[in-house]
């Protein structure tokens, strides 16, 4: 059974449609790159897979739970990090871990805490406001919530995007780790060299479907481009080329 | 049946206690304001005393002292809310197990710690500066407490649907809801002052029956102990309507992909 299974999903907005019937799943171990460009329907969809956007139709299932009809067993097995959610900046590092450990029930809390402020090197503010930490610190406090409480499917929408080389590194190394023991991720990034690098399988988006599905170091050649950014630039301004 | 966890509830307590422990603004406004109604009430109560044969104290300043328990139970609720809106923490809050049965539950709960310790405090400074004390009221006081409790849980529920509703921006129609009611339910005047058409609304709002008894008793009236059982009802019903309203205007927000998006902009 895969971790996550989206089928025939779709959303309109007063009429437009911003999703028109995307299918896909992520199975135990895999990491699969959603990339596509700004307003593909990207970030609707993660909204949906997340539970805080109402499909208008289709069907997602998280560890064999309905997202919408079993929101809470789904999303305990879920976690989440994006570049806009940044964790509440007048609570310290501790303090959100402590309140989102209990909001996902953690069990055995304070050592998992003490073991993700390790993983993801952030013991040396943990007792500082997360809304005065640098914006790599911020994504690390981040991640490590997403980590909190070992989740079967990770979705990480840019989870680099403030790092440094080195911790983006570092970071990469962490999310490889995680899916080598078994977890599910879903990364949408516009930095193509790191999917290219860390995703087993990439799925394309343009205007609302799937354009494109394939392992990121041969799809590029299997449509006559040299590497992903070429391809995602193409499927950016020329789409319709790639369906022909 | 909705099941809810505990743990969850408890989360959302504890992020305002650390909010009202670590920040002393947070603290200060939970005492400030209702010190300065019991200083402004309690001196004008107690020169209303001397200038005339009627005892004020336990009507003016308790009413005042009631009123300001209603207020901050509304005010416990929205700020466990506003701390959300205030952080961009929406997304976080629900795209996580926390259901929205839990959330409310977790704002109320927050609300039981800071309108408990705001009201011991209203109580210490109108005993220590006026002589009052809420055992004038006898045994009344807890039902009494208890309508006002659940009226302000409702008004809270209510206005927090009003600003997901409406954005941020719409934060100024919460401050005024308890100076709206406040007319039609008589908390300084019989609701017989008022015009036929504001005593209909003021019986169907459940602090009417507090203040009515709260004349009664100090009159040495007799007063009629079923019409808080009234209240009471009337006040549990405003808080399953409040709730309807605000799970009505949630799943709105997740239909419409407002709890993704939720800022000052994307709501209005």
């Amino acid at each position: 059974m895969s971790v996550l299974e989206v089928n025939n999903l779709k959303k309109n907005f007063r009429g437009i449609e911003a999703v028109k019937g995307i299918s896909f799943s992520v199975e135990k171990g895999e990491i699969v790159g959603l990339l596509g460009p700004n307003g593909a329907g990207k970030t609707t969809t993660i909204s949906m897979v997340l539970g805080v956007l109402e499909p208008s139709e289709g069907t997602i299932h998280i560890g064999g739970h309905d997202v919408h009809k079993d929101r809470t067993n789904a999303l305990q097995v879920t976690n989440f990090a994006a570049v806009y959610a940044h964790l509440p900046g007048n609570l310290t590092v501790r303090q959100n871990l402590n309140v989102f450990g209990r909001i996902y029930e953690v069990p055995e809390l304070a050592a998992r805490i003490e073991h993700v402020m390790d993983e993801m090197d952030v013991r040396k503010f943990e007792n500082t406001r997360t809304g005065v930490l640098s914006s790599g610190e911020q994504t690390r406090t981040t991640l490590a919530k997403a980590f909190l409480n070992s989740p079967q499917l990770l979705l990480l929408d840019e989870p680099t995007a403030s790092l440094d080389p080195s911790s983006a590194q570092l970071m990469r190394e962490k999310i490889l780790q995680y899916a080598k023991s078994g977890g599910a991720v879903l990364w949408t990034s516009h930095n193509m060299q790191e999917v290219t690098d860390v995703c087993d399988r990439v799925l394309f988006v343009s205007h609302g479907k799937v354009l494109l599905e394939g392992n990121p170091r041969e799809l590029p050649a299997l449509h006559g481009k040299k590497d992903l950014e070429e391809l995602f630039i193409t499927v950016a301004r020329e789409p319709l080329s790639l369906t022909e | 049946m909705i099941r809810m966890s505990l743990t969850r509830i408890f989360a959302i307590v504890l992020r305002q206690y650390y909010l009202t422990r670590d920040n002393a603004t947070r603290l200060l406004q939970i005492f400030l304001w209702p010190f300065l109604d019991i200083l402004l009430w309690g001196f004008l109560s107690q020169y209303l005393e001397e200038i005339s044969s009627t005892s004020f104290i336990p009507i003016l300043l308790g009413a005042i002292i009631l009123w300001d328990f209603l207020s901050r139970v509304m005010t416990g609720v929205t700020m466990t809310f506003f701390e959300d809106v205030w952080s961009n923490n929406f997304l976080n809050m629900f795209a996580s197990p926390l259901s929205i049965s839990e959330y409310v539950a977790g704002m109320i709960a927050s609300s039981i710690g800071t309108s408990a310790i705001g009201f011991v405090g209203m109580l210490l400074a109108g005993s220590v500066l006026f002589g009052f004390s809420i055992t004038m009221y006898g045994l009344m006081s807890l039902p009494f407490l208890l309508i006002l409790f659940l009226s302000g849980i409702s008004l809270g529920i209510f206005g927090v649907a009003l600003v997901l509703r409406y954005g941020p921006s719409a934060e100024w129609f919460i401050w005024p809801l308890p100076a709206i009611v406040a007319p039609f339910v008589g908390v300084f005047y019989p609701i017989e002052t008022l015009p036929q058409w504001m005593q209909y609304v003021g019986q169907a709002l459940p602090p009417t029956y507090v203040f009515e008894g709260v004349r009664a008793i100090v009159a040495g009236e007799n007063f009629d102990s079923s019409s808080l059982l009234i209240g009471s009802m009337l006040g549990l019903f405003c808080i399953a309507l409040s709730y309807a309203f605000f799970v009505r205007i949630y799943h709105r927000a997740v239909r419409t992909g407002l709890i993704a998006k939720y800022s000052a902009e994307s709501a209005a």
